[in-house]
Parts: structure tokens; sequence; C-alpha cells
């Protein structure tokens, strides 16, 4: 039996050089994937090392006091920490609606579908501007643009401590507003996803018992796509709190704490941006703290976004 | 009886729910428009004002220093130029490890727990600061001038931007992989083809539109980074001339763009613009072109199944 079949099919057996080929082949994709590892890991670790001189000098105190002084050797980064948050925080507050409410026009038939479309690929194409030309177009159209009215802003409401400087160009509300330019096509595009994955059955049923348009949407489809839509939201924090140019050209670089949002002000990758270049000595280490507080800020915004992801996602069949 | 249900059947424009209805569809319609304003202004504005200064000589000539002589300001050659080099250097880098990632995670290890721990992996990298990119690099290349004794140089800030498109170019691979029908890897084997055979001949070529598509988009991505360039690279003036040097400054249009927007001069200023509107340009036919293709795949996906 066996002498039949070697006899009828020349049995091949694989080279030794197939073998090494393929074996090689598989240890080169997996020191590839490994790198992946190796760089998260060692950019922590040099970030890490680098800003110990100043976590051991300042400790937690680094975060609570506003002085930045090269002279004294006196480091807190409280103003960039509070700006970093001040400015993400409200540039998402006014990017969720307008994202989320962009999402379910371009989903919804409202208007004919190539119309739709198009708004789609035009909200797309605007995240493949670069940062440092929105930046430009920031201190050389928007600003001067908007400053009209937020003098009139600062003159009816300036007894209140949020609108209590005369607005002078750059400064924290229009490094926002430019921020709500750079997220809104994150959260569109994802929430626009999300929501396109929601099953028909789950809106046909809403409409057969009766349901308007709008309570199939607040009260079916946008439960059924949350998880998505807060992916794209977390993911959105994370990237307007790392946003450099477009928020360097236009914040105004200021270490002088103040509670108005028309005051110049700075955030941390602003910061690093403007200082890093002539920093030296113990200000190295100071920038390279703040750089790794910037880090874990933006990590645990990160892994929270692919947790809750994970977490919130409705499984259907 | 009869009459009330018929009237229950019929629209009744006046009814709260149907109010309300129209006022939420208007505030969306609203929300959209608002969301479309600011990519009209913003492409007009670079389209129009940086396409009016542009000429030939703006095109190759170098940047004068700067000085409010708006006849002899220069031009921004050696930034198209740095720009090029740069992001092919960051391609040379970035592809490799890429591919291969992607290969491993796609073909190796679809669900193991390392294959799990590099795609969370290669979402927080998605996720790290690109100025953070440039701090990294900073610190490990330029200031310990580990590449043959020099600083800033051109090749450090290829690197920086490489960091950026490593995790868009893995993802894309992985998933291009996973889409690439299982029948076809079967019949590979069946026919005795060994796994590099069968990778490197059947399904890296059937993914391949998807994996070019998420390269043409880290591409874009990264030619339009400034944030890992202003202390890696730094900026020149100068054409580069010989192979060395990449091993000194080089200027790049974001850089450039960064740099003169913030000089007092309107000469500067107008080279910022037509800078943005180059840089715009390219960027935006990369993204088309990706789309192109992508849309050209779904077609030949297709006739695969």
């Amino acid at each position: 039996m066996t002498k039949a079949t070697t006899t009828k099919f020349q049995l091949r057996s694989r080279p030794t050089s197939e073998k090494l080929v393929d074996i090689g082949f598989r240890n080169f994709v997996l020191a590839m994937a490994s790198m992946v590892a190796v760089l998260l890991f060692s950019i922590f670790a040099v970030i890490y090392l680098q800003s110990t001189e100043s976590i051991s000098r300042y400790g937690l105190r680094f975060l609570f006091t506003a002085a930045w002084n090269p002279v004294t050797d006196e480091y807190g980064a409280f103003t960039a920490i509070y700006g970093t948050l001040v400015t993400s925080i409200a540039s998402l507050i006014i990017a969720i609606p307008l994202g989320v409410g962009t999402a379910i026009f371009i989903t919804e038939n409202i208007i004919p579908k190539y119309i739709r479309e198009l708004i789609g690929i035009m909200v797309e194409l605007l995240a493949s501007i670069p940062s440092v030309v929105l930046g430009l177009w920031a201190v050389f159209i928007m600003e001067p643009f908007i400053r009209p009215f937020l003098n009139i802003i600062y003159e009816t409401f300036g007894f209140i401590p949020f609108f209590g400087t005369e607005p002078l160009g750059a400064g924290m509300l229009p490094a926002i507003l430019i921020l709500v330019v750079m997220i809104l096509p994150i959260i569109t595009s994802i929430s626009k996803d999300s929501l396109n994955q929601v099953p028909t059955n789950l809106r046909q049923a809403a409409y057969g018992i009766g349901a308007t348009r709008w309570t199939t949407i607040i009260r079916v489809i946008i439960p059924a796509a949350i998880s998505g839509i807060t992916g794209g939201v977390l993911l959105a924090l994370g990237r307007a709190m790392g946003e450099t140019m477009a928020v360097t050209m236009i914040i105004g670089n200021s270490n002088n704490f103040s509670w108005s949002i028309f005051a110049p002000s700075y955030t941390i990758s602003s910061m690093l941006a403007n200082q890093f270049g002539e920093a030296d000595g113990s200000q190295v280490s100071s920038l390279m703290y703040a750089a790794f507080i910037l880090m874990i800020l933006t990590l645990m915004v990160n892994v929270f976004a692919q947790w809750i992801v994970k977490k919130l996602s409705l499984k259907y069949q | 009886m009869s009459k009330i249900s018929q009237n229950n059947l019929t629209y009744n424009p006046t009814l709260k729910r149907n109010i309300g209805n129209k006022i939420l569809t208007l505030t969306s319609t609203l929300f959209a428009v608002i969301s479309v304003i600011p990519l009209i202004l913003v492409i007009s504005y670079i389209l129009i004002k940086g396409g009016s200064y542009i000429n030939f000589d703006t095109l190759i000539l170098e940047p004068e220093p700067p000085g409010d002589d708006l006849l002899s300001a220069g031009g921004i050659g050696p930034a198209i130029a740095g720009t090029f080099i740069m992001t092919v250097i960051a391609l040379i880098i970035s592809i490799p490890i890429g591919v291969g990632g992607g290969i491993y995670l796609g073909e190796y290890s679809k669900s193991g727990r390392f294959a799990k721990f590099i795609r969370f992996g290669s979402n927080v990298l998605a996720g790290v600061p690109s100025i953070i990119a440039g701090v990294f690099i900073y610190a490990i290349i330029v200031s310990t001038k580990i590449l043959f004794g020099s600083m800033f140089s051109g090749i450090a800030g290829g690197i920086s931007l490489s960091i950026l498109m490593l995790p868009t170019i893995i993802k894309t691979t992985d998933e291009a992989l996973k889409l690439v029908p299982d029948n076809l890897r079967r019949a590979a084997f069946g026919i005795g083809a060994s796994k590099f055979t069968m990778i490197t001949t059947i399904t890296l070529p059937a993914a391949f539109s998807s994996i070019s598509t998420g390269i043409l988009l880290a591409l874009a991505r990264a030619a339009g980074e400034t944030a890992p360039l202003i202390f890696t690279a730094l900026f020149s003036r100068y054409y580069i001339t010989t192979f060395d040097d990449l091993f000194y400054e080089m200027g790049s249009l974001s850089v450039l763009i960064y740099n003169f927007a913030l000089e007092p001069y309107e000469a500067q200023n107008q080279l910022a613009w037509s800078a943005s509107f180059i840089l715009v340009v390219v960027l935006l036919s990369l993204n088309i072109l990706s789309r192109w293709i992508g849309t050209h795949s779904a077609i030949s996906k297709n006739k695969v199944q």
C-alpha cells in the first residue's frame, strides 16, 4: 500500500531553505510587531527618566504652582495644565452637539443622499487640513473677524471674571474655537459610522409603534450607538489635549494665570513648542515633567475610550 | 368613535410632537451647516489668498532672511524639497515596521494575547500627541548626538514623523488582511504553498489597495505635521546639495508656515500663505486619491469573492 502511493505520487518534502525563509519571515514580522511595544515603552521611559530631576525636586507641588522662572529656577505647570483642561473641555462642549447633530443629519433621510454624502466628505476633508494651516487662518482671518464680537461681550459682561479682560488678539477663546474646528471632523465621522451601524430593524420597530423621527433618534438610535459616539468624543478629547500648532499660534503663550477666557494663556503642548528649543538645565527637566503629565492625561483618556467602547457596545446577532 | 380615530390618523402639524420634530430637524440642519462653514472658509481663503501669491519663483527660490521687502522675499523651494525628503525617510522606516507588524497581527496571531496587546499598543500610540514624538526624538537622537555627532537633522525629523505614521499603517494592514477571504488562504495551502509564499503572493496582493490607502492617509497626516519637527529638524533656508546635508537642519513647509506666520513682515506672511496653498493642495489630493483607491478596491474585492 505505502509502496503504491510513493510510486504514484512523488512526495515532495519541503526543502530546508524554504523552511528557513518561512521561519525567518515569521520572526521578522513578529519583531516588527514588537517594535510597537518597544516604542511605546521607550517613549514613556525616556520622558520619565528625563523628568526625574524635576519630579524629585517639586513633586506634586509642580501641578499646583503657576511660577515659571528660569532665573530663580522655580517651575510649576499650573497655568499650562489649567489651560489644557479648559481649552479641551470647552471645545468638546461646543463640538459635541455640532458633531453629533451633523452626524444625525447625514445619516437621516431628511435631504437627498448625494448632498448628505457630500457634506460627510467635506467634514472629513476638514480633518486633513494640517493644524499649522488652521493656525495661520486663525491668526490672520478668524481672530480679527471675531474680535468686535468679543469686545461687545467684554463691555456687556465684563464684571464676570471669565470675561474680565479686554480681548487684544491672541487668547484662550480663539484657541477654543480653532480646537472646535479641529475635533469636529473626528466626532462627526465616528458618530456617523456608529449611527450607520444601528440595525434597521430597531428603527422600523420604533416607527411601527408610532414614534416620530426624533423620538426614534433620541430613544432608540442614539442609545444603540452610544458606545461609538462616546469613543469618538473621548478620542477627540485626547486629540484636543495634545493639539499643538494651531493652539500655540493663537493662545498667546503667557504663563500669567487669569480666569478670563479672553486673556493669553498656555497649554502644556504650546509651552513645550515654545520653550523646548531654547531650554537648558533644570528647565528641560521641568518641561519633560510637563510632557510626562500630558502623556499620562492623553493615555488615560485613550485607554478609557477603548474600554468604554468595549463596555457599552451592544451585541446584535 | 369612528370620527375620533379618523382624526388621530391624519397628520396634524399643530401637535406638540410634530412641532418638536420640526424644531429638531431644523436644529440638526443648522448644525450641519455650521460644521461645513469652517471648511469652506479655510479652503477658500487658502486657495484664493495663497494661490494669488504663487508663481514660478516662489516655488523654486530659497527664502531670504526676514525683512519687509516684498519683491525679493525669495520662495519656498527648499521647504518643498525638505518636506518631501523627510516624508520619504519616514516612509522608508514605517512601511516595513507597519506592514510587517500588520502581517503578524493579521496572518499569524489573529486573537492571541500578544496580538491583542499590540493592537491596544498601536491604538495608544495613535493617541500620543505629536509633540511628544518630537520631545522623545529630541531626547534620544538630537540631544545625545547619536547620529554621527549631528544634532538637529532631516533624518531625526523623518524618524519622528515615522512614529506618527506607524499606528495608521499597522491598523490598515491588519484590517485589510482580515478582509481577505479565508478561501484564498486554504486554496494556497491546498496546492502546497508555504505560509511565506501564501502571504507574499496571495494575501498581500489581495489586500494591496487597502494597505496603500492606509499608507497614503498616514503620509498625508505626516506631511502636514509641524510639532515633531520644530525641535528635531528645526528649519533651514537652503537647499540640500549633498548627502551629508541630511545630517543638518532641514526646512519643511509646515515649519516654514509656523515661523513665517509669526514674523511681523508682510513678505514672510505671504510666503506662509503660499506654503499653505501647496501643502493643502497636496494633502487634499492625497486624501481624494486614497478615497478613490478605496472605492476602487471595494469593486475588485467583490470580484475575488
